[in-house]
């Protein structure tokens, strides 16, 4: 069993590793412009000058996936930022402080969950316009009260743990309890936490950019590709096979990131 | 459980869906766009539109419109849709069959998949089997949704004709017929919700393998089939249940996407409808049906977990 | 539960799926304009369409031979949108005319030549001065409930639309009209205010029954169809009016306007084999599908247009705009979104309009960098600028324009960042509220020149381009009450040079209309207006 998980964080970790090089990559070599049109040589299929085919522009569909790279990895890191700041916030003020504050933030982040996504991004995207810094906001929002629930529960745990109660009998102040004593127990639900929203934050992403909310064209992103390969399913399904298939490599490469390290977890504790 | 925990739970529940109305109401009046226009289009003079929004309501101040939805709200009056000067509950009960009978479907074959599949991983455990079921559930967990239902269309709509692609047949009509219309869409909002069960029954089976009253019944010489039909599953499945309930709020809302993509005439449609026509009563109306579903689910599981696990604390 | 965030999370991706509200292409035609005949035209011949029998008017340019084997049957035609009313006279939009069109008709009908033809009417006069029309109506003509139509009932129709209930014009064509008389039965007599060589084409208006207050539930007409059934959000039903005044028409039993907002659903609807005729399915799917369709394709007068706004920097400056017009190459826009289904304009008029298009305004701004270049650093803008074209996504060829426009645009200094927005958004901010720097879209044409030009007069309610010139103003409202054909003719086409040199906007192309229809489906007629005529379709039995 051991070695199964392993090969799962292996394997997590190569995937992942694998799609940071290609992003180190594009930021100094692309084999053509990512913008760069050429209507005469539109909708080809994969060769030995495309490797991975050109779309309706005749753009060159490997240079936009590898810049693509970045638009996904940026979108990915900078919501879970904002998530997890936004969570740690709410989730160990509601813990730590417990009582009607507890109560209130928790309803609040009741709400937001209940809040149909769709309805709160587009309300988000159409009130700032829609474009990339947008996009991770938004995305960011939404992710904050599934942190702030994990971040409150491993502050329920631990706050009333023997070695808490003790260093507060020593005369602990709050910032060195939380911070010393009961954030290093929570981190690790909040990496794990933190790499299944990076590969949800991929996932909304595309889907965003793939309604034309998200990014916006001409940048290169695996959603809005797969939003303009639609037309072309038939004539060009490498088209549409390059985004689809990278959005889910890059997704499940951070799911089995996840899963191996909340296993490195399980194990130890 | 206690009886003060749960009423204290349902009131903070009407609170909750009080908010979500509150913020739908005023976050969507404030975004630019206008149900007159978008009803009228761009031929409308500005007396046409004018007259419209007189006949609308929506000239009127935004707390007086508040006000009004209120009242109506709370004798189940959810006024009139502007797009299609309708009632509101009956243009929602008019589509809540496509959607509820779609988010079922995708139920049942999620569960008729899932279990057998989570069994046999969980038996074979580190053989072959195990290892191609866990792999094809972390694919199942990456591929996005919209993804795989355009891939099932074109391959069985499109190329095989197999399953109709855009003409809902409602169930009362012609059952098989309506079956038909909605397998493709219900087997693409359960691939994902597959993967989470399987993945789930099979960590909880493994779980109760390893309890003690497994392998006194082991050491009893009980078949291994019966030690695993008989003791450990039925135990493995209370806390699936629990998982299959959310999915069904998760299968719900997902369907209101996935119809988009198939042309299903339910509540997703709708919605998306009329949040692009601002036909606001309407929004409101499946806002509210939506948050409050949702809203109920979450309610229902946290006081299953309670009736489960004793020890957990309800304050 | 072992990690909640999972559960929690996956709601979002999922909810914010695929979603294409497709809305009304721009623009309604509700009254059809044909620059028919002049003002003082004794009387009309009873068919000027291209039927060389002239006997009975035709719905159609061709009126072919009625046989009982082509009747019967049942079409379901995809459409992108909702109506937004069944009243005629209320419904504004022109998704909806083009479904009316099969269940109403008014005292004259346009054909698929763009023609004017007599329809409820039999013939029409109008006097010298163009402010009296008579019209003497068609013996035999019902309404879908049976009864025949009378003076009475084209009075009561035009009045509602003259406002002359509630007091505002429900047309404002309309507007116009001093009185309407019916000294007989088979007689209506229309009393102008002021001369308007547009106002034939406002007959073109739904003829409904004298007081008849249900016309949004349940609409009566005199067309080849009556309805059926309507479904909000899903479908129209429309069935044969036996009673149709022209002997054999419609063929079809049944036809049935689907409405499937996304036009990728419909395109695979439409190759499953469940929608039979699918209108405005675009370049690329009609490139995509096989021979076993038929296909129908050609200019539809729908004009496409880099919108400027005039009022707003950098655009406020003719220099820019020039530089714009200059940079943009039209050519490689109609081969890369088009594909090549598209013909290039010079101005805000379509060359469907033949006898009113002013040729050779096409390439007024030949592409040309250096030209565009120089001028931009004339205007002050030596190391270039920035702009925003905002773009309804609801349109991807439009969205797909805009991504050409901006690499052209590169290449001669301008940074055009790509804004798109959803299509309410587009009605209020850009529409209405003239709050954007540049955008893309189309605009469908009318028959008539003005009802199309007119967009671009100072004070039009829906001069968004905040174009004003007082010159292209008078140029305009001469032509409208000019009697002479030929130098009407000249003021339109004057009217089009100046907004041309003006560099108002930069005009693309009038984007080909294609459609698609099962192989054994035939007699169908593509309309130069946002109408879908269904009553000479029927299916090849051979």
């Amino acid at each position: 069993m051991n070695s199964r998980k392993n090969v799962t964080l292996w394997l997590g970790i190569g995937i992942v590793s694998a799609l940071l090089l290609l992003m180190a990559v594009s930021l100094f070599y692309v084999p053509y412009g990512a913008n760069e049109m050429n209507i005469a040589h539109r909708l080809q299929a994969p060769g030995r000058a495309h490797w991975f085919g050109t779309d309706n522009f005749g753009r060159d569909i490997l240079s936009r996936i590898m810049e693509g790279t970045q638009t996904a990895f940026a979108v990915g890191f900078f919501s879970v930022c904002i998530g997890a700041a936004g969570g740690f916030a709410v989730g160990s003020a509601a813990g730590y402080l417990g009582k009607w504050t507890d109560e209130l933030l928790m309803r609040a982040v009741d709400a937001l969950m209940a809040f149909p996504g769709i309805l709160l991004a587009l309300i988000f995207v159409t009130i700032f316009k829609a474009s990339l810094p947008q996009t991770v906001i938004a995305i960011g929002v939404i992710f904050i009260p599934g942190f702030a629930r994990v971040i409150r529960g491993g502050f329920l745990q631990y706050k009333e743990a023997d070695f808490v109660k003790a260093a507060r009998g020593l005369g602990a102040g709050h910032g060195t309890v939380i911070f010393r004593h009961i954030v290093p127990h929570v981190l690790s639900s909040v990496i794990v936490t933190a790499s299944l929203c990076f590969s949800t934050a991929i996932l909304a992403e595309a889907a965003l950019s793939y309604l034309g909310l998200g990014v916006q064209p001409p940048d290169p992103s695996w959603g809005r590709m797969l939003n303009e390969s639609q037309s072309y399913m038939n004539k060009a399904p490498w088209f549409a096979l390059a985004p689809g298939l990278f959005i889910t490599a890059t997704v499940l490469g951070f799911n089995l990131l996840g899963d191996g390290i909340r296993d490195l977890r399980d194990r130890r504790a | 459980m206690n009886l003060a925990y749960v009423t204290r739970r349902l009131a903070t529940l009407l609170l909750t869906v009080f908010f979500v109305i509150l913020i739908t109401f005023f976050a969507f009046r404030i975004i630019p766009g206008n149900p007159a226009l978008a009803i009228l289009g761009t031929e409308a003079t500005p007396e046409q539109i004018q007259a419209l929004e007189a006949k609308l309501g929506t000239d009127l101040p935004l707390g007086v419109q508040f006000v009004h939805w209120l009242e109506g709200a709370v004798t189940f009056d959810f006024g009139e849709s502007l797009r299609y000067s309708e009632p509101v509950l009956d243009l929602i009960a008019g589509r809540l069959p496509v959607t509820f009978s779609l988010a079922l479907l995708a139920l049942a074959i999620t569960v008729l998949t899932a279990v057998p599949l989570g069994i046999a991983a969980a038996r074979r455990r580190g053989k072959a089997l195990d290892l191609l079921v866990s792999g094809l559930t972390q694919i199942g967990l990456a591929i996005p949704s919209f993804w795989s239902g355009i891939v099932l269309v074109l391959v069985f709509g499109v190329l095989l004709r197999w399953f109709s692609v855009s003409h809902y047949v409602p169930f009362a009509e012609n059952p098989w017929l309506s079956l038909r219309s909605l397998v493709l869409p219900a087997v693409a909002l359960a691939i994902p919700q597959i993967a989470i069960v399987v993945r789930y029954l099979r960590t909880t089976m493994l779980e109760q393998l390893h309890l003690d009253y497994v392998r006194t019944a082991r050491s009893k010489g009980l078949k291994p089939s019966a030690v695993y039909y008989k003791h450990a599953l039925k135990n493995a499945l209370i806390p699936v249940v629990t998982v299959v309930g959310i999915n069904f709020g998760e299968i719900l809302a997902g369907s209101l996407v996935i119809e988009q993509v198939f042309t299903l005439p339910g509540l997703g449609r709708l919605l998306i409808t009329a949040i692009g026509n601002r036909d606001y009563p309407l929004v409101q109306g499946l806002v509210l049906l939506i948050a409050s579903i949702v809203v109920a689910v979450n309610f229902i599981v946290d006081l299953s977990y309670a009736w489960l696990n004793p020890k957990i604390r309800l304050r | 539960m072992k990690n909640p965030s999972k559960f929690a999370f996956r709601r979002l991706p999922v909810l914010l799926t695929a979603v294409l509200i497709v809305a009304v292409f721009l623009s309604a035609c509700g009254n059809n304009n044909a620059g028919n005949g002049s003002a003082a035209s004794p009387s009309a011949s009873p068919s000027p369409s291209a039927s060389a029998s002239g006997e009975s008017a035709s719905p159609s340019a061709e009126a072919s031979p009625v046989s009982d084997a082509k009747a019967g049957g049942k079409v379901v035609v995809a459409i992108p949108q909702d109506v937004d009313y069944l009243d005629p006279h209320l419904a504004v939009a022109a998704g909806t005319s083009e479904v009316l069109f099969n269940l109403f008709e008014g005292l004259l009908k346009p054909n698929d030549k763009g023609e004017l033809y007599p329809a409820i009417a039999e013939s029409y006069e109008i006097s010298p001065d163009g402010l009296t029309y008579t019209f003497k109506l068609r013996d035999g003509v019902k309404f879908h409930n049976g009864s025949p139509v009378t003076s009475a009932d084209v009075k009561y129709s035009y009045d509602r639309l003259a406002g002359k209930v509630t007091g505002t014009p429900l047309l404002a064509s309309f507007a116009s009209v001093d009185s309407i008389t019916a000294p007989d039965d088979k007689t209506v007599v229309i009393k102008l205010k002021e001369n308007n060589t547009s106002f034939l084409t406002a007959l073109t208006s739904a003829v409904i029954p004298k007081d008849y207050k249900d016309s949004n539930k349940q609409p009566i007409g005199t067309g080849p169809f009556k309805f059926k059934e309507y479904v909000p959000g899903q479908r129209i039903v429309l069935e044969k009016n036996p009673d149709y005044y022209v002997k054999g028409v419609p063929y079809l039993d049944e036809v049935e306007f689907r409405i499937i907002t996304d036009a990728e659903a419909a395109y695979l609807a439409f190759k499953s084999g469940e929608v039979d005729l699918y209108p405005r399915i675009g370049a690329e799917k009609l490139e995509e599908l096989g021979d076993e369709f038929g296909k129908l394709s050609g200019p539809q007068n729908l004009v496409q247009e880099l919108v400027l706004n005039n009022a707003k920097k950098p655009f406020d400056d003719i220099r820019v705009r020039q530089a714009v017009n200059y940079a943009i190459d039209k050519d490689e826009i109609i081969q890369g979104v088009a594909l090549g289904q598209g013909v290039k304009v010079g101005s805000h008029l379509s060359p469907v309009l033949k006898q009113y298009y002013q040729e050779g305004l096409e390439d007024l701004y030949k592409t040309d960098v250096e030209k565009a270049k120089s001028l931009l650093a004339e205007a002050g803008y030596k190391d270039g600028l920035e702009i925003t074209i905002s773009v309804p996504s609801v349109y991807p060829f439009h969205v797909n324009t805009a991504q050409v426009i901006a690499q052209q645009l590169e290449k001669v200094g301008i940074k055009a960042k790509i804004e798109s927005v959803e299509w309410a958004v587009w009605l209020d901010r850009i529409y209405k509220g003239r709050d954007y720097q540049s955008t893309v879209i189309a605009f469908d044409g009318k028959l008539n020149p003005y009802d199309i030009l007119n967009k671009y007069l100072s004070d039009a309610p829906n001069d968004f381009f905040n174009y004003k010139n007082p010159e292209y103003d008078q140029t305009l409202k001469s032509a409208l009450t000019e009697v002479d054909e030929n130098k009407r003719t000249e003021l339109y086409k004057k009217a089009q040079t100046i907004l041309a040199k003006d560099a108002a906007a930069v005009f693309i192309q009038d984007i080909y209309d294609s459609v698609a229809f099962k192989k054994d489906l035939a007699g169908y007629k593509r309309y130069p207006i946002y109408v879908q005529d269904l009553s000479t379709v029927y299916w090849d039995k051979k």
